[in-house]
């Protein structure tokens, strides 16, 4: 019997040391539900207690159900049928049945729509845990932004329609935005939307790589109003499938092969009309893009977690010189770089999340309960605005960062497994596929740079590094601290350079600004975590044969771990942020001397 | 239209997770060394019920016997999906053999409305496969033993599939029935989140005195009932006091319980110790390997 939450040390570490209790008087409001719905907590402790037991079920569920499965879903994958339906592969089937049996499709939906009510950072840890079982069954369960999306902004009728369904688990979703011609570029959409007499509305045309595409509920974007291009001519509609929608064609694809990835064809589909005209694209998609985003970051920790483990274990039991591999100074540091990456890639999307849920959770205050006291009243709206901000910046990051890492923990992995990792014989090369699509899809990494590098130099990454500085920080990290006010100098001077040499400039040294910027913050977080009040002793590496089962506190392990992360980062800050400095242009300039012609056929 | 069905679950040390601790140098197992879990295979009987349940409707009533401390068990099932929970407790019933056991058993499941009594084939701690079939025949029901999987259920029709070792044989029953179910049968499914939430204050009076007694250690009995009683109370209004039935309760013979009603005796335990003595060739081919398995399999060696 495995539990891939009790078997995860810092997953339940962060659990503890992030201050859920905050959260859950937020969402919960005050525990206002206790007396309405029987399951509701009434209180921040029980709510925590709540939030813990769901993550234990899944995390039995994900190792002992969903996992054993996960290299038949891989081989086995989706099948479309000749009356255009979709067979999803069994061990799929199965996932999703006793995922609706233990109640989880509706993790951050409210009470009344059978929903948890969950925070978003705890609905990212489950992300994650069940990711690490199976990435492909992540692209079902992870998509309850379709719902949040509807309960959001759809009128009440059409919530009492699709929600209980959702948090029951008897319905899937899709989000159905990309066509061949608008990938990155969703405002080129061009499937019509159209009314008849009635006032009917209609959908007619072409989506394509649509994950999930023969679910049950999808959301689909499309233009409404034909004479308006752009992300103003675009709304957002929602049908279910039926005589008029044909899935034509499923990709072959890399990796994810228990996620079905549809052609979908609309012929003059009949469908709702979610809120408001125009506003499909913005707000609505961007704001179900964001908890996407969120979602697949998690979706990168649990397949980085998993391919981690199996170069962990292999590079303990593999023997080769008469010494186990971990020996070797290569190896061994190839394991403590993916186990940092990984560290530092949870400590920043759980902040993220974190910070996520504090903005809806000002907002809601802001809107259904705000304070009777004028100042405090505003001060309530402030941080709302001020923590929407953070998680605009926050949330690209974390999808960039940890679906980057999760491809370079992969390779790794499979490269300390070395031709063994190369077979099928190990999932690491699983992983390694699966790991592939998570720095494309729900915007790839060069677009979550864009948007977090205005974040970076628009202020927000230096407010938000003001806010982590202005922390209370155990003084054995005092030396750390001070490195990394030194490296937010630098980054500051980098942006001040970058500003003076305009937009384009910013593109492009963008990747290196966000790097440096998500490097300053995750050494933060993890001087933060070495200043932990959680007691918690967590066992280190056997020195001789097997485990010798030697503990020590997590707090001095997270020392250990943050000096190594800042100190190593360092040189690299500088690095990057004397390049960034240098002004060279010759990506602008020289580009055609040095990528030369187009290849002739 | 819907079946009432019972489960019978057991709390078992979790012998899957043998350390150095668990025996003691008598040869007993020492129970401390070793988390206290929900028998594998009852799980899969509770699934098999609640399985009967999703697809036909009906009732599904949790049974266990021993300490206060197997409510933990009960809650557990309140969990998975079941509709009620009773834990059979009292202090006479100590040292009941399976003969013991199953008496017990029985007269506790007649006080309930039931078609089909699931229980695990077999506990993982003794090892038995005896208290289902006895309990069968106290009740004097159809039996239908090593169920690998359900095929139908129409009417009072019930249709099988056993195990028989070697193959399966297929049976068809009427109801009322009593199935021992094996791992095979249904894959157990984990706790439904809103009943977490709900259930996880759910409480047996036996467990709310032991609180209400380590809360107030100085405190005299009379006092410990009263505060005891008011929190089940308290519980009960909110449909969280799970049932408990003594033997009188279930009106059970008290010769036929406890070390009375038990002819099973501990003649010797022994402590044996392995050390490798002999080797065996395994045939370097798919047929050798698979022999091999089996063979590791039958005895138990692996699961």
């Amino acid at each position: 019997m495995g539990n891939f939450y009790r078997d995860n040390e810092d997953i339940q570490f962060l659990f503890r040391h992030i201050d859920l209790g905050q959260l859950a008087k937020a969402f919960e409001e005050d525990f206002r539900f206790a007396g309405e719905f029987d399951y509701a907590p009434g209180s921040e402790q029980e709510a925590v207690r709540n939030y813990e037991m769901v993550l234990e079920s899944l995390g039995e569920l994900s190792a002992d159900f969903i996992a054993p499965r996960a290299e038949d879903v891989d081989r086995e994958g989706n099948q479309l049928n000749e009356d255009g339906t979709v067979t999803r592969p069994k061990g799929i089937r199965e996932a999703i049945e006793k995922l609706g049996q233990a109640e989880v499709m509706g993790f951050t939906l409210p009470h009344r729509f059978g929903g948890l009510n969950f925070p978003n950072l705890v609905y990212s840890m489950a992300v994650e845990i069940l990711s690490r079982a199976d990435a492909s069954l992540m692209n079902i369960f992870g998509l309850q932004g379709i719902a949040d999306t509807i309960n959001a902004f759809a009128s009440e009728e059409i919530k009492q329609k699709y929600l209980p369904a959702f948090a029951s688990g008897k319905v899937t979703g899709a989000m159905v935005l990309t066509e061949p011609d608008a990938g990155s570029d969703l405002q080129a959409v061009k499937l019509r939307a159209y009314q008849d007499a009635e006032g009917r509305w209609f959908l007619h045309g072409v989506k394509r790589f649509i994950t999930n595409g023969c679910g049950d509920v999808l959301l689909v974007l499309s233009r409404s109003e034909p004479d308006r291009s752009g992300g103003l001519g675009l709304s957002l509609f929602v049908c279910g499938p039926g005589p008029t929608v044909h899935i034509r064609r499923l990709e072959d694809k890399l990796g994810i092969h228990g996620s079905p990835t549809c052609e979908i064809f609309f012929d003059h589909t009949p469908c709702e009309l979610i809120g408001e005209r125009q506003r499909g694209l913005v707000p609505y998609v961007a704001t179900l893009m964001n908890g996407a985003r969120i979602g697949i970051a998690a979706q990168s920790m649990g397949i980085a977690e998993a391919t981690y483990r199996i170069a962990r274990d292999y590079a303990a039991s593999r023997k080769q010189f008469s010494v186990a591999i971990e020996k070797l100074p290569a190896v061994r540091d190839m394991l403590i770089d993916m186990r940092l990456a990984l560290e530092a890639g949870r400590a920043l999307l759980y902040d993220a999340s974190r910070v996520v849920d504090l903005a809806i959770g000002y907002n809601t205050q802001a809107e259904n309960n705000p304070p009777q006291d004028k100042e405090q009243s505003k001060r309530v709206k402030d941080n709302a605005r001020l923590y929407r901000r953070f998680a605009g910046m926050l949330t690209p990051m974390s999808k960039y960062y940890c679906s980057e890492m999760c491809n370079r923990v992969a390779y790794d992995s499979m490269q300390v497994l070395g031709g063994s990792g190369f077979m099928r014989d190990y999932a690491c090369e699983r992983h390694l596929r699966d790991a592939r699509i998570t720095t494309i899809y729900e915007g790839t990494s060069q677009l979550q740079v864009v948007a977090a590098v205005r974040g970076v130099c628009s202020g927000t990454a230096e407010k938000y590094l003001a806010v982590l500085s202005a922390l209370e920080y155990d003084p054995q990290v005092g030396d750390l601290l001070a490195k990394l006010a030194e490296g937010t100098q630098q980054l500051n001077a980098a942006i001040e350079f970058t500003k003076g040499q305009g937009n384009d400039y910013m593109d492009l040294y963008g990747r290196a600004l966000v790097d440096v910027a998500i490097d300053l913050i995750t050494g933060y977080l993890l001087c933060g975590q070495a200043g932990t009040k959680v007691e918690m002793n967590v066992p280190v590496a056997g020195s001789g044969p097997g485990r010798n089962g030697q503990m020590i506190p997590m707090k001095q392990r997270k020392a250990i771990l943050a000096r190594r992360y800042v100190e190593k980062n360092a040189p690299k800050i500088k690095a990057l942020t004397d390049l960034i400095r240098q002004g060279d242009r010759s990506t602008f300039n020289n580009y055609e001397a040095l990528v030369g012609p187009v290849p002739e056929a | 239209m819907g079946y009432n069905c019972v489960v019978l679950a057991k709390q078992v040390p979790d012998t899957h997770r043998i350390t150095g601790q668990v025996m003691n140098d008598d040869g007993t197992v020492n129970r401390a060394a070793l988390p206290a879990i929900f028998n594998p295979e009852d799980l899969s009987a509770l699934e098999l019920a609640l399985q009967i349940k999703d697809r036909f409707g009906g009732r599904i009533t949790v049974i266990t016997m021993g300490l206060p401390a197997a409510t933990r068990i009960l809650r557990d099932a309140l969990y998975r999906g079941a509709d009620d929970a009773v834990l059979v407790t009292d202090s006479r019933a100590a040292a009941s053999d399976t003969l013991a056991t199953s008496y017990i058993l029985s007269c506790a499941v007649r006080k309930l409305d039931y078609d089909i009594v699931l229980c695990g084939r077999q506990a993982i701690d003794g090892d038995t496969a005896q208290v289902g079939p006895q309990l069968a025949e106290k009740l004097g029901i159809t039996q239908i033993t090593y169920v690998e999987a359900m095929e139908s259920l129409e009417g009072k029709a019930i249709t099988l599939r056993r195990n028989i070792g070697n193959g399966w044989q297929r049976v068809k029953a009427k109801l009322p029935v009593l199935l021992t179910v094996t791992g095979d049968a249904a894959e157990p499914r984990v706790g439904a989140a809103r009943k977490m939430m709900k259930y996880k204050n759910a409480r047996t009076r036996a467990e709310i005195e032991q609180q209400v007694k380590a809360a107030n250690p100085s405190a005299d009995d009379a006092t410990i009932k009263g505060l005891a009683k008011e929190q089940a109370d308290a519980l009960e209004r909110k449909g969280l006091l799970i049932r408990q039935w003594n033997l009188d309760d279930i009106k059970a013979d008290l010769a036929w319980c406890g070390r009375s009603g038990s002819p099973t005796k501990v003649h010797r335990i022994q402590s044996v110790v392995l050390a490798t003595k002999e080797s065996k060739d395994i045939a370097p081919s798919d047929e050798g390997v698979a022999g091999m398995i089996h063979e590791l399999i039958q005895d138990k060696i692996i699961a």
